[in-house]
């Protein structure tokens, strides 16, 4: 483990000097907001020199729908529909951490049901998230065949998504209080199949895109992040375990059932492109097993609703919390404050995007070739709904 | 942890100490002694995340709480650091040159609540708001129902629940509601 020896005076905040178009050198090219090889709805404005990045400065806003103002003006329970869209391809996290800092200020307890099964469905979402994440990792180096084999498997994994909850994207399954229901029948057989044709996959995909010469040329080296980054910057998740920092929050600080299941932390040594695909490989692997566990030992019966009161006149004491949980990308928070009525006074979501995408993007982009601008993005995982709440 | 606390209500008389729950701690801290303070907490007691800075508006008080989250990953602790400020006077000092992606907390507050932070790096562009000309968003007094009816006018509700029925009355009136 790379040991954090506190802030490098050394590092350089300072932002970079205004660059002189007048002078006719260098060129401006915006890449996004629509764009294959842009993350969702956002853009980078680079300058460039020849083909080299001078300058990087990233632009939001283009999904911007206000989810922290209206939620101020809707009851607790009107609010659930709107933060699973927060994180589109993760909306689970959304859902756990807003019902879990509503039952927390609340003084909800939750069956121990619903404690594995909000674990096995986080689980479910990050195996269904990496499959995705490595067709976008794949294709940004020009691999078409990797995309089509991932996210064609990742529509099984919605599947189950299908049959336990309902919905494929949006599944508002984690409710305050608990789930909203229990397994159907015969799912825990399909899910064990699943699982078992995801590890043939992920062993296919491991032998056609991380052996792949052009991939690892071009993918070694590029956007290094460094240990005396991660803290200045809030660097978190596989970004940060990629260069040797062993911090997890399921096992740090276990939540739900994680403090019952047996994974490791997986780190890294030099956290550059390759090294973050590589280890999301190991973490979509340890995915698998997490999954599998929770099928084995969460109980099959019992309740997975705790008592809630009236929702629709439902009134939450005044006070304040923080929670946060381990999504694909690292931390990912809920901050909210009460004021005992029956709104929210303030809800604020902290996304790891907020700083991977900007602050760490704008200078890990510096002195990359235009080429390698897609492939650099997509290896910092960023979602850019996340960052406009 | 209380060793700590009690240190920092002596050097930078902290207050309103309150647990919200394991690992979690808030309190007040005056706008004078903020930055140093953090500053503190970040070089001497190990809180070197920073989670996330954010602002309530308490427009009942006339204030805006701002709120930093830090998180020291040895002892597993959080500390949420509240400051409140004027919000006739709403200014803060920069804390860009202790967190590195902080600025960009500060832009969006710039944007979204108007308050200001002198010297923080790009923080009057525009964040998720091109060519904002409203007040700032998130300031308790911006009416979303009201701005959004001003801007793109009152869209009548459906007559009817039923689609059929509805397809056929309001977009298909001439085609009966059939589309072949």
């Amino acid at each position: 483990m790379t040991q954090l020896t506190g802030h490098s005076s050394a590092l350089d905040f300072a932002q970079p000097e205004p660059v002189d178009m007048a002078s006719g050198k260098y060129v401006k090219l915006w890449q996004g907001p629509q764009h294959p090889g842009i993350t969702g709805n956002m853009s980078l404005e680079l300058t460039l020199d020849g083909d080299t990045i001078i300058d990087c400065k990233t632009h939001v806003g283009y999904l911007h729908r206000g989810f922290e103002k209206l939620m101020e003006r809707r009851s607790f329970i009107q609010n659930f529909t709107v933060v699973c869209r927060i994180a589109v391809p993760e909306p689970t996290f959304n859902e756990y951490l807003y019902s879990h800092a509503v039952e927390q200020l609340s003084g909800i307890k939750i069956p121990e049901r619903a404690i594995w099964l909000r674990t096995m469905n986080l689980e479910l979402m990050r195996l269904a998230s990496f499959l995705m994440w490595i067709g976008g990792m794949s294709g940004a180096f020009g691999q078409y065949t990797v995309p089509n084999w991932t996210t064609a498997y990742r529509d099984f994994v919605l599947d189950l998504f299908e049959e336990m909850t309902g919905a494929r994207i949006y599944h508002m399954y984690i409710v305050p209080g608990g789930v909203r229901a229990g397994l159907p029948d015969g799912f825990e057989k399909r899910a064990r199949d699943i699982m078992d044709g995801a590890e043939k996959l992920l062993d296919q995909v491991e032998r056609v895109m991380f052996n792949n010469a052009v991939f690892k040329a071009r993918s070694k080296g590029l956007g290094i992040i460094t240990p005396d980054m991660i803290d200045p910057y809030g660097i978190v998740g596989p970004n940060a375990r990629a260069c040797g920092v062993e911090r997890d929050i399921r096992k740090d600080e276990p939540y739900l059932a994680y403090d019952q299941l047996n994974f490791e932390t997986i780190t890294g040594k030099d956290s550059d492109a390759y090294e973050r695909a590589y280890l999301r490989l190991q973490e979509t692997r340890q995915c698998i097993s997490l999954i599998r566990q929770c099928l084995d030992k969460a109980p099959k019966d019992g309740p997975f609703q705790a008592d809630m009161p009236n929702v629709l006149h439902w009134k939450i004491p005044a006070g304040e919390t923080y929670v946060k949980a381990e999504c694909t990308r690292g931390e990912y928070g809920y901050y909210m404050v009460t004021d005992g009525s029956e709104f929210v006074r303030r809800v604020h979501v902290r996304g790891p995007s907020y700083t991977h995408a900007i602050a760490v993007m704008e200078r890990l982009a510096v002195g990359n070739n235009i080429a390698d601008i897609a492939g650099l993005m997509v290896s910092l995982h960023t979602y850019p709904p996340e960052i406009e709440r | 942890m209380k060793d700590m606390l009690q240190r920092l209500q002596r050097d930078f008389n902290i207050s309103d100490i309150t647990e919200r729950q394991l690992r979690l701690t808030t309190f007040h801290v005056k706008k004078q002694s903020a930055e140093t303070l953090l500053r503190e907490l970040r070089d001497r007691e190990g809180y070197t995340h920073l989670n996330f800075m954010t602002c309530i508006d308490y427009i009942e008080d006339d204030i805006f709480t701002l709120v930093y989250m830090l998180h020291n990953y040895d002892k597993k602790n959080t500390l949420g650091i509240h400051v409140n400020i004027s919000r006739d006077d709403e200014a803060m000092i920069s804390i860009h040159t202790l967190w590195a992606q902080a600025w960009t907390y500060q832009r969006e507050l710039r944007e979204m609540y108007g308050i200001r932070f002198p010297g923080s790096p790009r923080v009057d562009e525009d964040f998720c708001l091109e060519g904002w000309d409203q007040i700032p968003p998130m300031r308790r007094e911006f009416d979303t129902k009201k701005f959004s009816e001003e801007r793109f006018g009152h869209r009548a509700g459906r007559q009817s629940e039923q689609p059929r029925k509805h397809m056929k009355v309001e977009l298909y009136p001439n085609r009966g509601g059939d589309e072949k």
